[in-house]
């Protein structure tokens, strides 16, 4: 997969089967600390221990007569690019997965089209509450579907209308906070980071 | 005369209970984008964004859009499912953002399915 945004739809997709009523996605990115991190939790069926240990093996699946890839992509995706990832989970309990990855090593993928792999969970998941937090250094941008709803009454969250909505005010404020990041990459280059 | 199975009579409340699942919804149509790992990395979510974007684009409200795993046949990804209330499901494969546009005109609108795209029809529902 070419960028982090598809990684991210696929576990996310992982989640929604698992029967998940509320995932939350963290997209972190601290130039400071050069840390580019992607933390998605769900309050899903949860994995027993045997099954977090496997969680990374490509051949291992808890889907009857599939094979599961989406975390061991994400996993190998995050070493690529000098990090981890990590999994806690509990059966019942919901799973938090986070990759790490180095921000400014050579191999790290983009992250993409971001707004449309957000747009694709919310249409196909309107029953579901989707929390999409994006931090960049100290910028924050939050769209909570759960309050969305409240507001929207008897208009549906995968209304065309909705979904655009949320699309172009992620796109605009990814777009508005990427010279930032420039900059501080660029600065912490030049200090050695 | 053919004696009815049990998986004929779970089939035939299969079929109502799709329909009454549309019906109950308000939506006339469903389209199912196969989004496992093999058809993401396919072009799947491009072809849901196209097809989004038709719906939108179209202003209709009785079209719903929905994701499910792999489907199984991984090669022939990105793979969709149409379903409209009282035709039997179809199935296409090979996408790409062009042909779910033209299945979205000729089928999802004027009904006649797109038979060069078509994997299988009339077999199986998705819900």
């Amino acid at each position: 997969m070419e960028d982090l945004s598809l990684h991210i739809l696929d576990v996310i997709e992982n989640s929604i089967n698992a029967d998940a009523a509320k995932i939350r996605l963290t997209i972190t990115e601290d130039t400071g600390k050069n840390l580019f991190s992607i933390e998605i939790t769900d309050n899903g069926r949860g994995m027993d221990e045997e099954a977090i240990k496997m969680a990374s093996d490509p051949f291992f699946t808890t889907k009857a007569k599939r094979t599961g890839l989406g975390i061991p992509f994400l996993a190998d995706a995050a070493r690529e690019a000098g990090g981890n990832i990590s999994i806690k989970s509990g059966k019942g309990q919901g799973t938090t997965i986070t990759a790490n990855f180095q921000h400014d090593h050579i191999d790290r993928k983009p992250l993409g089209d971001i707004e449309k792999t957000i747009a694709v969970l919310i249409a196909a998941g309107p029953h579901i509450d989707f929390i999409f937090e994006f931090k960049r250094n100290e910028k924050n941008y939050l769209i909570d579907t759960a309050e969305i709803k409240e507001k929207l009454g008897d208009v549906p969250v995968n209304d065309p209308e909705v979904i655009n909505f949320i699309k172009d005010g992620i796109r605009q404020w990814l777009k508005d906070t990427q010279d930032m990041i420039r900059y501080d990459l660029n600065k912490s280059r030049h200090s050695g980071l | 005369m053919t004696r009815l199975t049990i998986e004929d009579l779970l089939k035939i409340k299969e079929k109502h209970q799709a329909e009454f699942n549309l019906r109950e919804g308000g939506y006339r149509a469903k389209v199912t984008v196969h989004m496992g790992t093999c058809g993401i990395a396919a072009g799947a979510r491009a072809v849901m964004t196209a097809l989004m974007d038709e719906i939108s684009n179209a202003g209709i409200k009785d079209v719903i859009v929905t994701t499910s795993g792999c489907a199984g046949l991984c090669a022939r990804e990105p793979m969709a499912t149409v379903e409209i209330i009282n035709q039997p499901p179809v199935k296409y494969c090979d996408l790409n953002e062009e042909q779910i546009k033209q299945i979205f005109k000729e089928h999802i609108m004027a009904g006649t399915p797109v038979e060069k795209y078509v994997l299988v029809a009339g077999c199986e529902t998705t819900y």
